[in-house]
């Protein structure tokens, strides 16, 4: 067991684009469910649409990069717009249903050969970095220290997310003191209590979910940055890693989705590294390399359901902020 | 996931370039799609111009759609009355043109291809001609497509109401909408296979454990999670988010322990046998149909007709009010658990005959679809789901007419969308269900 390699190759995570994008991706949810009390399931397609946003109007209609990521937040205001008229009156349960299906309709349009010329259909796109890459102001060279050296790319594309989620976290939290914010959490504590305060609820859940539906196509984005975009990443899979993401760090709580996107990339990296060595070495005799690798998901699917039942405010959360008491 | 059996015409090309034409229109906001003259498009806005002439038997044929595309642009236009065709293209590149052959008379068709991949010489002018020449074309016609698409949303649309009723019950009577219950679809056909093709017993006594063995997972379920969470006192929200967790952790196992393979099941894909003119149904089909209908038949006279039946729809009716009036809720729960999963089981079958194949997330693919009918049925209403799952199965297998298959989901999920806003309770639900 080659501890030091396990130990380098989980590290790396605390700042890996993934991170980043689901940090960010589970701001957009916390805004959702934390603070409003909107059961999203569809997040997937928020950052499908981003990841989109940008990369088809970079390499379809030339647009700079810059310009590329503000065309994946308006897609996703677009697309809130389209699914919240609908379904924002409608109870929790049928909220999710509804949100998860319009996830479905955006990946399978961003999947379909009909639009092959420009979505490259399943094979997805790829090669739309260099204006991305030529705003980059880290001169050229290999930077850092331990596992934590990357060429000066790499260190952008992290560093761009890093601002990125700083700026988003900051807005959310001037947001949720703001206002805004009271009116918003009122609406999730007891609808109709701000309703006959004179309040638009429909309003504020409709802004509130066109704000997480922004942050999450910029999760979107920066899942796009340093590869490729795949339809097949932005599955309904997806939003319940974020989900469980949300939950873990505590669904109404600034750091919380830092913190729960981190842990969750730590451990899922830790239990990649380390299940299939364990089954190699032979100590699991009871689990080849391929299940090993399996295993972690499998791990994922009742940490979710112990978390909801045992610690639903989640590891910063308060139990007084909590969000499920849903009529 | 639609077999690739399933012969499809022609008739679909039009619409697929329609999407494309409309999606190029909304790209290039200044594109005209409809040709501003008959025989010309684009002609004064680009300077590369591919031009031709349809003509057979040195007749010129008028109305004939040519479509040029290639580079994310794409073009329609029908010939004059000269036979002739002009389309301009922004670039000097490669270009797809496309002669609709449903648009040629009667009896003619393009002997080398309908398709000509065509590329500018020196100049900016290129002319493409097509050979036409005299032929049947090979299409079923309309009617007929109509029929068996029909004949196949029918077996899909029974299929799914089998596994939406444990769905609907389970909902009514417990308030969760599971996520998890895909994963009982997936456990039936993995039993099936596990019993029926790994240790090759006689099918007959392989499918019936299969489902025996799905509604005892659905009881573990009750006895182990979902009543000790009643007991917690978790919420709806909680609940779902629960089955949530669970469906991921059961899909993954399914994973762990049979892979990523595609497994089938004896007698997949056999032959098809015309009963009545344009309706070709396999032996499997039609055994499919029948066991769908059998057993669909035997749960409405459970529910109107047994005690039990009755207790489930007073307790979906109102919990509280059936609790007081003496019917042992918990029990009644169990049992709903118990026969829904087994029939999610026995859907589950079915569906690795359909689609065909089984894989550990066989079930998850059509999760949607089952609570799109569920919910176009009405949430808690067991008709509801049969009649929304017979409604959902004909569209899914209906719009492959006209939408390209890989987009048959959407439309059902659209009408799920649609539904909600305009009607959220159902075709047969209670206004006071969505609260």
């Amino acid at each position: 067991m080659d501890w030091g390699a396990i130990f380098s190759n989980t590290v790396v995570w605390i700042i890996s684009p993934e991170t980043i994008a689901y940090a960010l991706a589970t701001v957009g949810l916390a805004v959702h469910f934390g603070y409003a009390g909107l059961l999203n399931f569809g997040q997937a397609g928020f950052m499908a649409l981003g990841a989109y946003g940008y990369a088809i109007s970079i390499l379809s209609f030339g647009f700079p990069w810059w310009a590329g990521i503000l065309v994946g937040m308006a897609a996703s205001v677009v697309f809130a717009l389209i699914l919240g008229i609908p379904t924002l009156r409608l109870r929790a349960d049928y909220l999710a249903i509804a949100t998860i299906a319009a996830a479905e309709v955006v990946r399978l349009l961003f999947q379909t050969t009909v639009f092959d010329a420009f979505t490259n259909s399943a094979d997805g796109l790829g090669g739309y970095h260099e204006g991305f890459r030529a705003a980059n102001p880290i001169p050229k060279g290999v930077y850092g220290f331990g596992p934590f050296t990357y060429n000066e790319t790499d260190w952008w594309v992290r560093i761009f997310g890093i601002l990125l989620l700083a700026v988003v976290i900051l807005l959310t939290w001037l947001l949720m003191r703001s206002p805004w914010g009271r009116v918003v959490k009122g609406i999730r504590e007891d609808e109709d209590a701000v309703r006959a305060l004179g309040k638009n609820v429909f309003s504020y859940k409709m802004q509130a979910l066109i704000l997480g539906g922004v942050f999450g196509s910029l999760g979107g984005v920066v899942f796009a940055l340093p590869s490729a975009v795949v339809p097949g990443a932005y599955v309904p899979s997806l939003t319940f890693f974020l989900w469980t993401v949300l939950l873990l760090g505590g669904a109404a709580t600034i750091f919380g989705p830092v913190v729960g996107s981190v842990l969750f990339w730590i451990i899922m990296s830790f239990l990649a590294n380390v299940l299939p060595r364990m089954a190699d070495a032979g100590w699991l005799p009871f689990m080849t390399n391929a299940q090993a690798s399996i295993a972690r998901y499998i791990l994922v699917g009742i940490a979710l359901m112990l978390i909801v039942v045992f610690r639903p405010q989640g590891i910063l959360g308060n139990k007084k902020e909590l969000t499920f008491n849903a009529r | 996931m639609v077999p690739a059996h399933r012969s499809r015409s022609l008739s679909k090309r039009p619409i697929v370039l329609l999407f494309a034409a409309l999606f190029a229109a909304l790209a290039f906001s200044m594109t005209a799609v409809v040709p501003a003259h008959a025989d010309e498009t684009n002609t004064d806005k680009y300077q590369y111009i591919f031009s031709g002439n349809v003509k057979y038997n040195d007749k010129p044929l008028d109305a004939v759609k040519i479509t040029v595309s290639g580079g994310g642009y794409s073009a329609d236009v029908l010939t004059d009355e000269k036979g002739q065709w002009k389309v301009g293209v922004p670039d000097k590149k490669k270009y797809d043109i496309t002669l609709d052959e449903s648009t040629l008379p009667k009896g003619v068709i393009v002997t080398e291809g309908n398709t000509i991949e065509a590329e500018f010489g020196l100049t900016n002018n290129k002319t493409v001609n097509f050979f036409l020449g005299e032929g049947v074309r090979q299409t079923v016609s309309f009617f007929d497509q109509f029929v068996s698409r029909v004949m196949s949303g029918l077996n899909f649309g029974l299929m799914l109401a089998l596994a939406s009723i444990g769905l609907t019950l389970v909902f009514g009577t417990t308030g969760i909408a599971n996520f998890a219950h895909a994963e009982m679809v997936t456990f039936g056909a993995l039993m099936a296979l596990t019993f029926g093709v790994v240790l090759s017993w006689p099918l007959w006594i392989a499918f019936p454990l299969a489902v025996v063995l799905t509604g005892a997972l659905g009881w573990a379920q009750d006895v182990g999670l979902w009543k000790p969470l009643r007991i917690k006192g978790l919420s709806t929200v909680q609940l779902m988010i629960v089955s949530i967790g669970l469906s991921l952790g059961l899909r993954y196992i399914f994973q762990y322990f049979y892979g990523g393979k595609t497994y089938q099941l004896p007698d997949s894909g056999s032959t098809k046998i015309t009963l009545l003119g344009p309706i070709a149904l396999s032996a499997t089909d039609m055994v499919s149909m029948a066991i769908s209908i059998v057993v669909l038949v035997g749960v409405a006279y459970w529910l109107q007709k047994t005690k039990t039946g009755k207790a489930t729809r007073a307790i979906a009716d109102n919990a509280t009010l059936a609790s007081a009036s003496g019917i042992d809720v918990d029990r009644v729960v169990r049992f709903v658990w118990i026969f829904g999963s087994a029939l999610a089981g026995l859907s589950g079958i079915l569906w690795a005959y359909f689609r065909p194949g089984i894989k550990w997330d066989m079930g998850w693919q059509i999760l949607l679809l089952i609570f799109a009918a569920v919910v176009l049925g009405g949430l808690g209403t067991a008709y509801g789901a049969l009649v929304g799952s017979i409604i959902v199965g004909l569209l899914v297998e209906l719009s492959t007419l006209w939408i390209p298959s890989d987009l048959k989901y959407v439309g059902a999920f659209v009408v799920l969308i649609v539904v909600l806003l305009f009607r959220p309770q159902g075709l047969l639900g209670r206004r006071e269900r969505i609260g």
